[in-house]
């Protein structure tokens, strides 16, 4: 157990995390009002906000083991364990996580009139499960999470979506699995080899693995991951699922969801497979740039909002899995940075979208065009977050590309050459978006302003916007240490790879 | 001989006989179902009483080990649950429900008998006694459509061919070894699994397992059987002799020494065709029972997947699949009969909106079917990782391979009756009430999924002592 620090609190502080939500999903049910209900989980799920704080003022950022460990055998038969640890890429998007869930309740406070007490069971085991992934050191918890965490999206999506709900639940539903199958595949097969399902272990025993044996189990994990991130080819369930979420389902899909992917790039692929890794890295570099270009052209087209911001996402994540390739430190901690980013980013541009759509009834640019004079708060957050979401200087997703760009240009020049087109183009339809809803031909509408709620829960995520964007010190400071030991993990494989 | 280690059966047997004598006069179904209940709680207390014995009966024909007490304590717990879930027994005239239950109690007595027996003939015989029971099961019910008698005739025809070929496989095994223990035989195997005849002798045997288990040469009876029978002695078929057919499938390959290739080989085509076959006629299903029909079909071949291991890690990753797989057809089939209001066949369109129709029902619905479909936390999914394992530590990748495709394919379906329940608009179709005590019942199977899904430990580790008692 030398890759885990034992908890650094007087109480295991990660199945807190975890089991609070599930306990409070349970209480959920004894409650028969349904505004008593909303106020509980709004508690509940703040209560496992304040209770993750302590994560980030304990983590130590100078060790690169994994903290506030716990162990406990759990299936001994198979030597699986319940291993939790957190290390610097895990833990913000643990934070991210738990911050989330609270806006997801304040959003939905008047938009989910129906199976109101289902919807919040749902959004707690979300929550449950978000923590359980990124904190799982145990290859079968993690899968146990990977998977249990589709049925309540599942059920948000195909329960409380739009009109074409059915159809985007199942494309959602469906394509995760085929890729999660294979990884189940990848994960016996490790076993198998090393006799133990604990990540960090299977790190360490990277040699034991030969190239052939890297090579598949990195594709049977790339599928897997390419299809959550979504990467270009895979992509295609993701305008389905966001278009027809409600709210905050595509808060939850967006900032969440499709982190699984590329932390679980970081998390397997390239400390598991690191020969793989290097071999596949150029492809994935130039799948990335695809995702790049062609979803930020498509999103260019769009007429639907939910729809633009869903393939800004594609187009986002490509610059994630472009940093995580480059395997050099301005674009691994850029790519861990952009996850964040695009978590508080996207996610806020989500909410906005479904504030005007509590009051339009129409996600459609066309409705609810020209209504800055109307709704110039409204305005204001909106304007905030597209400005945000295109990487202007002084937000946060600035520092996160301009890092990931740092990265491509230090060692492919070539590549770094074709990702502007992407960043040109973020601007492109993002200020486009803005213009059309702000001061676009005015329709006969007439919606009130954004109420105290609605201002409530996205300041928080302007905040975080500025702060990151102004001062990225406190987010980078805790990844170094953690960034740095996978490269080295990295570059001994590659040396042992040298030596054959 | 040691009266006690007869106990379950001949318990079983007595409850038989007391449901005879309640069918010679008038009683109402709500005590029939009462006394039911009651018997068969006591039966698995039985059960979980003689569960550690040891000791062998009838001139060693018939043993009494841990692993046939391990398959007889399921057995008695999925009859106690398939009573309860008769409660409203709505395919199925009031005046027959004693007979009813005499003939459910005959043929789980017969299955108990099964996976105790370690002589051909006994087998046969065993196997013979549920079988019949069931023939006479398939046709009553209130309504005689064809579609029932045409069930209750291919389940017969069938059966009585798989018999058959498995007298047949009995006849060279005997002439091959001069012995119907299957203790002789196995010392005489080594040198017999070399020559086609033993193995095909050996498979022959196998076959009548298969039928019960509707392995694909021998399915065609599944779809319409499931299709024409009451829901509620579907239950039955569909749970019951499939945990006794994985039992005795264990203690027949058991008999092939290890390094059997040739028929490790037959058994891995017969798997992977199996679940193919299974999943992908199950696509365009709309009736739910013939769904489930086809959905067994595959699942049989994944539980091959452990039996051609030939190892006690795919064995007792066996005795766990098949429990989950009896609690989670059962979660199933209590929604479907519950739902159907006389006892007819409920179809895809049928449920939908039961999540606004009765929340409990459609919260069932959804485990069994993840269940089915092995998605985690459920123990469908832990069965599977199991049988997972232990087919890729013997090297069947490739199978492995076709297995991870095929659970891609069926989320398919089972998310199509989830969608169903959660997703559509109930469209008029009235409210499902919920008695008390099915209320439980589906606690109980819930809560009993998902547990034996998250906490496997206890179970898996049992499963491997049990299945070690038969290696020697």
């Amino acid at each position: 157990m030398d890759f885990l620090i034992p908890n650094q609190l007087n109480y295991p502080i990660l199945s807190v995390l975890i089991f609070a939500p599930l306990a409070g999903a349970i209480v959920l049910f004894m409650i028969r009002n349904e505004t008593v209900a909303r106020i509980w989980t709004l508690l509940v799920s703040l209560a496992v906000f304040v209770l993750s704080l302590p994560l980030y003022f304990n983590f130590d950022p100078s060790t690169t083991k994994y903290q506030f460990g716990e162990h406990t055998a759990w299936i001994p038969a198979f030597n699986i364990n319940y291993t939790l640890g957190i290390d610097g890429i895990s833990l913000l998007l643990v934070l991210l996580s738990t911050f989330l869930i609270p806006i997801c309740v304040l959003a939905s406070w008047k938009y989910i009139d129906k199976r109101v007490k289902e919807f919040h069971f749902c959004l707690l085991l979300m929550g449950s499960a978000c923590v359980g992934i990124f904190s799982s050191l145990d290859f079968v918890l993690f899968y146990i999470f990977w998977e249990a965490m589709l049925i309540p999206m599942y059920l948000l999506i195909a329960v409380w979506g739009g009109p074409e709900k059915v159809y985007a639940s199942i494309k959602f539903f469906i394509y995760t699995m085929v890729g999660s199958v294979f990884l189940l595949v990848a994960m016996i097969a490790l076993y198998l080899k090393v006799g133990t399902f604990c990540i960090p272990e299977l790190m360490t025993q990277t040699h034991l693995f030969s190239f052939n044996f890297q090579f598949w189990v990195f594709l049977a994990f790339g599928i897997a991951f390419a299809i959550k991130v979504p990467m270009a080819p895979f992509h295609t369930w993701l305008p389905a699922a966001h278009v027809q979420a409600p709210t905050a389902g595509s808060v939850l899909l967006a900032s969440v969801l499709l982190k699984m992917g590329t932390y679980g790039f970081l998390r397997f692929c390239l400390p598991i497979t690191p020969n793989a890794s290097m071999y596949f890295a150029p492809y994935i570099l130039i799948i990335s740039i695809c995702s790049i270009v062609y979803g930020g052209y498509v999103a260019l087209g769009q007429s639907d909002m939910k729809k633009l911001i869903a393939y800004s996402s594609v187009a986002h994540m490509g610059f994630v899995t472009l940093g995580i390739f480059l395997f050099n430190k301005y674009g691994l901690e850029g790519a861990i940075l952009q996850m964040i980013n695009h978590g508080i980013t996207t996610g806020a541009l989500f909410l906005c979208v479904g504030i005007i759509y509590e009051r339009s009834h129409s996600r459609l640019i066309a409705d609810n065009s020209g209504i800055a004079k109307i709704m110039p708060i409204y305005i204001g957050f909106f304007g905030f977050f597209c400005l945000s979401s295109m990487a202007f200087p002084g937000t946060n997703s600035f520092v996160g590309e301009l890092l990931v760009l740092l990265g491509v240009f230090t060692d492919h020049k070539l590549i770094g050459a074709l990702s502007i087109p992407g960043v040109v183009l973020a601007a492109a339809y993002m200020l486009h978006l803005l213009q059309r809803i702000a001061w676009g031909k005015k329709g006969k509408i007439n919606f009130p302003d954004m109420n105290i709620r609605e201002v409530i829960y996205l300041t928080p995520l302007v905040i975080f916007v500025l702060w990151i964007g102004f001062a990225p010190g406190p987010f980078l400071d805790v990844m170094h240490a953690s960034v740095g030991h996978l490269m080295d993990q990295l570059q001994t494989a590659g040396a042992v790879a040298l030596v054959k | 001989m040691d009266v006690v280690l007869f106990l379950p059966e001949t318990y079983l047997l007595l409850m038989a006989l007391a449901f005879f004598c309640q069918s010679l006069w008038k009683s109402s179904a709500q005590l029939n179902q009462g006394i039911a209940v009651f018997l068969t709680g006591i039966g698995v207390f039985i059960n979980l009483y003689t569960l550690n014995m040891t000791g062998d009966l009838f001139y060693q024909a018939y043993r009494v080990d841990l692993f046939s007490q391990t398959f007889k304590l399921l057995l008695s717990v999925g009859l106690f649950l398939i009573v309860i879930l008769c409660r409203k027994n709505k395919s199925i005239e009031e005046r027959l429900q004693p007979e009813f239950f005499m003939f459910l109690c005959v043929s789980a007595l017969g299955l108990m008998l099964m996976v105790s027996s370690v002589e051909l003939i006994t087998i046969l015989i065993s196997m013979e006694l549920s079988s019949y029971s069931l023939y006479i099961l398939i046709p009553i019910s209130k309504d005689i459509s064809h579609g029932r008698i045409e069930a209750a005739v291919k389940y017969i025809i069938f059966g009585a061919a798989a018999t058959g070929i498995m007298l047949f496989g009995m006849s060279y095994i005997f002439g091959l070894t001069q012995s119907t223990y299957l203790s002789e035989i196995m010392n005489k195997m080594p040198e017999l699994i070399g020559q086609p005849v033993g193995i095909v002798g050996i498979l022959l045997i196998l076959c009548g397992f298969f039928y019960k288990l509707s392995v694909v040469p021998f399915h065609f009876w599944t779809p319409d059987i499931y299709e024409g029978t009451a829901n509620e002695t579907v239950s039955f078929i569909a749970t019951m002799p499939k945990i006794a057919a994985a039992a005795l499938l264990i203690r027949i390959v058991n008999l092939a020494p290890p390094g059997s290739v040739d028929l490790v080989q037959v058994l891995v085509v017969i798997a992977a065709v199996s679940m193919t076959f299974g999943n992908i006629a199950a696509l365009v299903q709309k009736d739910l029972k013939r769904l489930l029909a086809y959905s067994s079909i595959a699942h049989a071949g994944y539980i091959l997947l452990g039996i051609l291991t030939l190892k006690v890690d795919g064995y007792s990753a066996v005795m766990f699949h098949i429990t989950a797989y009896m609690l989670m057809n059962l979660a199933c089939f209590l929604v479907i009969s519950t739902v159907s209001k006389e006892g007819e066949n409920v179809t895809i369109s049928d449920i939908s909106g039961l999540y606004k129709r009765s929340p409990l029902l459609a919260f069932t619905l959804a485990v069994g079917f993840f269940g089915l479909a092995g998605i985690p936390p459920t123990a469908g999914f832990t069965g599977k990782f199991f049988l997972f394992i232990a087919a890729l530590k013997e090297g069947h990748l490739a199978l492995i391979i076709i297995a991870a495709v095929n659970t891609a394919i069926s989320i398919y379906y089972y998310l199509n009756i989830v969608r169903s329940a959660y997703g559509q608009d109930p469209d008029g179709l009235p409210a499902v009430s919920v008695s008390f005590s099915s209320r439980l019942l589906n606690y109980g199977l819930i809560i009993a999924i998902i547990l034996l899904g998250v906490l496997p430990a206890k179970f898996i580790e049992f499963a491997r002592t049990a299945c070690e008692t038969i290696k020697l």
